[in-house]
């Protein structure tokens, strides 16, 4: 568990990041937390010449108020968004999703902004932030673009940013008046999800207004629940109003098989997880 | 002897070093100009090495050499089985580097030495090694047609057929009269899923080859029987052989071995001169070090109407792997005898063929046999109780043997000294609440609640101990089944007890520390007890089969009984008395009918000074014992599973686990509530969680703990533990041996669970490990074959 040699620098600002980064090409590698980065590497399933430490660059931990949204900065740990009282206050999904990953060790030290530029398929924060509707911002030589959540996971561990880029922040709307559940499925209490869902339920009176769904390892990104949400839109909040509903959660993913199941099992758990995540998110 | 400190619940005085940080580990150790050795490895289960190109390698900066099979084949020799089954019995030679052939993905091809840990591992990936690739064969069930063979040069995959036959042996009738004349036949399949013993503490060796000895440290269960054999294996002198294990993190079987890693890091220390080290990366040990299990078992099982059963046939295909081990063809062999388990059946017959597949070697791992035997035959019970709509409980009642039945000879020829299965069985529903749990099942049933709640039941028992040294013989094992000790007796009266059975994890120091301090009437602080060096501890033959205190606790009173002899002898003469008169109770020696008496610490300064001794008596007392044992011993428990199964996921949670287990008289009742919960989480695993799963290239898919399932302590329920007391016959203290029964008893417990949860539904069986995938596959298939009953 030795990696190759590497070089190793430790910037203060995004711009010496950027610049870091543009010199070293494409045998540079920003660091965040390491929860992903370190084992690959001591595996040597990769060798980045150059390791470009993001520990110490001003501004990019911690949350903020932005107007009618939250600026998570892409160096908040885990720890941090599970237990962060804006983010408890209004997208508390993300908190309770981040409260899933691994272990206290772990949601200490990996990051938001880490985890979702990883974008492993089983992952705990993309699926929330998809749901969320979030947009990422991203930090290049050219300055500053925005990623639309929808346009930012492009496949299996590949998103939308550049080699020369850095996730600065996202940005996440506030959510008022509506409930939130992570409901994640594992073998073993440590692990990544076999199946997640990410769920938000916006009820009115008797029913339910609007939902938004975001599935976790059903495909090589993140992908919405959508023939769900409309199914859920205008429903009556009862169980089989949902239950019917969630019937219709594998619709359109592509879930791999391994070990822990078939994609005949994961659409199955699908269903089960969306109707279970609904209720619950819905306060039934 | 005074009970102050057998039974007393001490907490462990070796955990403040070992958690504190102060411990000392093989990998801790530094020695001045040591080198460094890493590992290539072949990525092929089973290949032709057609070239080794170690240019690039060797001109690497920091690599001193590298050492291919071609390299060391003279000197390397072939790594040991000590148990040839049978006369018969086939097996490849099995080279610490490979030579010519691989025969599974992880076998060591070359060995990179360096300066530093860092430059031998830049340089694996220079070495340039041209496979030819050859068919492999993985499956059980294929290795045993022959048809693609592990080793083609053997001409088969079959490494030895072992049979016992209750007819033949005359310990009961012939199967056959049963089988024919049965009045109800269970036949089943079970599968044991390939293990991997998942220690703590990786395998480490260090070799320092200067002066005139081999020093080798090494994370090992087995010190002396490591010199052994590694002076057998690579013609050195045994006596210039030193092998110190020192703190060694957990074993589980997995450390019983001769590995070729050790082997090689002693070519390497040879080769340079200089003192070698090898530490193995978690990737390394999950794919080479050897794994556990993997069996194939065909199951006939007799009965009348009334649930009495008439006969076993047990028929089974074992896994050896590429190689056989240090005792892999034996493992199969010790649960020969634990089929017919606590039942009193007439008919029994085993089978085994052992088979050679491209996978990694297999070889004991905790509970050895033994778990396979006992998943087997409690398995069974239950399907005979489901076939005969009775409860499972009342099928065991009517097969076990009764407590007024002992010492009884059972149908595989042991002699069961003790048992009382009744009591145990008692006090297990008592603390369950088993009808409550029956009316909750009923009523989960009629509701069709989505959560379906089943009880499992297994009631065990093992043989531990081992072992007797003339049985080892007859089945022809290479070794005895004694141990040794030595108890010395310091001129300030303090205690030093060597014991050739050293602790790898299990408490050994603090447990024979109370022994001799009720037995010499010392205090416990004062016993220091000496292990793990074979130039310390001289003979020994270590630690595994649960057998450190039924065996070598047993060496250790003895050593101190003759303590006890001999110093009665100085007391008599120094208090001027017939030695006949001679007392000894809590520490002194008195003279019947008088007040005069001596502490034993003062008999030890008078024996040190030697001024006044009697005539020919050697001025110390200390002794030496080495202690066969006649018999197994006999743990036995009966552990209860409220099981729940979510029939919408297919999860399977644990609610309720109470075990009571009789391991006769106990020690510490801390340290053995310790091995009982470490046995249960390792037995849990078997049952819910671990399997070591391969491709059809025979490339490891569950080559990291990310898809090794190992469960941790979130995962496990919370366990109600309790005991009976039953002591064992057969030694001094009636100790029976505790290290593998919880890992024996529970995986049938939770299997039988989870059936009895779901069989209502429709399923017959599910492989272990029962995960959710598995369980919802099995309910649906259920619902398709519309097996609902
Ligand atoms: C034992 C263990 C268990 C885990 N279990 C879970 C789990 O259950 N669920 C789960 O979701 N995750 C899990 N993880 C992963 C964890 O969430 C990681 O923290 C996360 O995947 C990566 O975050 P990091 O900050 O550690 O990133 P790093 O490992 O440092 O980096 C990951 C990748 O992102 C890039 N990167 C990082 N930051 C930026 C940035 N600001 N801009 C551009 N690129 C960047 C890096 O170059 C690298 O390619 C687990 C990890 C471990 C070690």
């Amino acid at each position: 568990m030795i990696p190759s040699a590497f070089d190793y620098a430790a910037p203060n600002t995004v711009a010496e990041a950027l610049s870091l980064l543009a010199l070293a090409g494409d045998s540079g590698k920003l660091l965040a937390g390491g929860q992903s980065l370190i084992p690959v590497m001591k595996l040597r399933l990769a060798d980045p010449q150059m390791v470009i430490d993001l520990g110490r660059v001003e501004g990019l931990a911690g949350v903020r108020e932005d107007g009618d949204a939250l600026l998570i900065g892409a160096m908040t740990p885990h720890h941090q968004v599970a237990t962060d009282p804006l983010v408890a206050a209004y997208v508390p999904l993300l908190a309770k999703a981040a409260a899933t990953v691994a272990d206290p060790q772990v949601r200490h030290r990996g990051t938001f902004g880490g985890a979702l530029v990883h974008a492993d398929p089983a992952g705990d924060l993309p699926a929330p932030v998809l749901a969320a509707e979030a947009t990422f911002i991203l930090a290049g030589p050219g300055g500053e673009r925005r990623v639309a959540a929808a346009d930012f996971f492009q496949g299996y561990f590949t998103t939308a940013i550049a080699e020369d880029e850095i996730l600065t922040h996202v940005r996440v709307p506030k959510y008022t008046g509506w409930g939130a559940h992570y409901e994640k499925f594992t073998r073993v209490a440590q692990q990544w999800s076999i199946v997640a869902v990410a769920a938000m339920v916006r009820v009115e009176g008797g029913t339910i207004a609007e939902a938004r769904i975001g599935l976790t390892n059903m495909a090589s990104t993140p992908v919405r629940a959508t023939a769900v949400e409309q199914a859920l839109a205008g429903a009556p909040l009862t169980r089989d109003a949902i239950a019917a509903a969630s019937s219709h959660a594998a619709e359109g993913t592509d879930p791999a098989s391994d070990l822990n199941g078939d994609a005949a099992y994961r659409r199955h758990l699908a269903e089960v997880l969306t109707r279970r995540a609904v209720v619950t998110a819905a306060g039934l | 002897m005074t009970t102050a400190e057998v039974g007393r619940a001490r907490l462990r005085k070796e955990d403040a070093h070992l958690i504190t940080g102060r411990s000392r580990y093989t990998d801790n150790i530094t020695l001045p100009g040591m080198l460094h050795l890493a590992m290539v490895r072949s990525p092929f289960a089973h290949a032709k090495i057609t070239s080794v190109d170690v240019a690039a390698a060797k001109s690497s900066p920091g690599v001193v050499a590298v050492l291919t099979g071609a390299d060391v084949a003279a000197e390397q020799g072939s790594l040991p089985n000590a148990w040839p089954i049978t006369p018969d019995q086939k097996a490849p030679a099995h080279p610490a580097i490979a030579v010519d052939e691989v025969a599974f993905a992880g076998e060591v091809v070359a060995c990179i030495i360096a300066r530093s840990a860092a430059a031998a591992r830049d340089a694996v990936e220079l070495v340039d090694v041209d496979y030819e690739g050859l068919p492999v064969v993985l499956d059980l069930e294929e290795a045993a047609k022959d048809q693609v063979l592990a080793h083609p040069g053997l001409g088969t995959n079959k490494s030895a057929t072992w049979v016992f036959d209750s007819g033949e042996a005359g310990t009961g009738k012939p199967i056959r009269e049963a089988l024919d004349g049965a009045e109800v036949l269970i036949e089943r399949t079970f599968y044991q899923q390939r293990l991997i013993p998942s220690f703590m503490e990786p395998r480490s060796t260090v070799v320092d080859p200067t002066g005139e000895q081999i020093t080798v440290w090494s994370a090992t269960q087995i010190p002396h029987i490591l010199r052994l054999m590694l002076a057998l294996t690579l013609a050195i002198p045994e006596s210039k052989v030193r092998v110190i294990a020192p703190d060694v993190g957990g074993g589980f079987g997995g450390k019983l071995q001769v590995t070729p890693e050790e082997a090689i890091t002693v070519l390497a220390a040879r080769h340079t001169g200089k003192p070698c080290k090898y530490t193995e990366t978690r990737s390394e040990s999950l794919m080479a070090a050897h794994h556990g299990r993997a069996q194939v078992q065909r199951l006939k099982l007799s009965a009348t109407k009334e649930g009495i059963v008439t006969g076993l046939d047990v028929s089974l295909l074992a896994d050896m792997g590429a190689y056989l081990g240090l005792v892999t063809s034996g493992i199969p062999i010790l649960g020969a005898f634990m089929y017919n388990s606590i039942y009193k059946f007439p008919a029994y017959r085993f089978e085994c063929t052992n088979l050679f597949t491209n996978k990694a070697w297999t070889d004991a791992y905790r509970g050895a046999g033994r778990p396979e035997a006992t998943f087997a035959i409690e398995r069974m019970m239950d399907e005979l109780a489901a076939e005969l709509g009775l409860d499972p409980l009342q099928v065991r009642e009517r097969n076990w043997i009764k407590h007024e039945e002992f010492p009884f000879t059972t149908v595989a020829g042991l002699e069961y000294d003790s048992g009382n299965y009744e009591a145990a069985t008692a006090k297990a529903l008592e603390l369950f609440g088993y009808d409550a749990l029956r009316a909750e099942q009923s009523r989960r049933r009629e509701t069709k609640d989505p959560v379906q709640l089943g009880i499992g039941i297994s009631t065990f028992t093992e043989m531990c101990g081992l072992a007797p040294s003339r049985v080892l013989g007859a089945l022809n094992y290479g070794a005895g089944g004694w141990e040794h000790a030595q108890v010395r007796v310091l001129p300030t009266g303090n205690i030093e007890v060597v014991t050739g059975s050293s602790s790898h994890g299990q408490g050994h120091e603090t447990a024979w520390s109370q022994l001799v301090a009720d037995k010499l009437g010392v205090p416990f602080e004062n016993v220091e007890v000496l292990h793990g060096d074979t130039q310390i501890s001289q003979r020994g033959l270590d630690t595994y089969g649960s057998r450190s205190l039924t065996v070598g606790g047993m060496a250790v009173l003895a050593a101190a009984d003759k303590v006890i002899e001999k110093a009665k002898v100085v007391a008599a003469h120094l208090m001027e008395a017939s030695e006949d008169d001679i007392e000894f109770a809590d520490g002194r020696f008195s003279v019947k009918g008088t007040d005069q008496s001596t502490a034993l610490g003062e008999i030890a300064l008078a024996t040190f000074s030697a001024h006044n001794l009697p005539d020919g008596f050697e001025p110390n007392l200390d002794s030496d014992a080495t202690f066969d044992p006649q018999n197994f011993s006999f743990p036995h428990g009966t552990h209860l599973a409220a099981i729940e199964v979510d029939t919408e996921t297919g999860r399977v949670s644990i609610r309720k686990y109470v075990c009571v287990d009789d391991v006769g008289v106990v020690v510490n009742p801390l340290i053995v509530e310790g091995q009982v919960h470490g046995g249960l989480a390792q037995g849990i695993a078997q049952a819910l969680y671990e399997e070591a799963v391969y491709d059809d290239a025979g490339t490891l898919v569950t080559g990291s703990f990310v898809d090794y399932l190992v469960p941790g302590a979130p995962d496990l329920p919370h366990y109600t533990t309790a005991r009976t007391e039953t002591p064992s016959t057969t030694n001094q203290l009636g100790a029976k041996g505790v290290g593998e029964a919880g890992t024996i008893a529970s995986t049938p417990a939770i299997v039988n669970g989870v059936l009895d949860a779901v069989r209502h539904l429709g399923v017959k069986d599910i492989r272990m490990p029962c995960s959710p995938s598995r369980v919802w596959a099995a309910l649906e298939e259920a619902k398709m074959t519309g097996g609902v009953r």
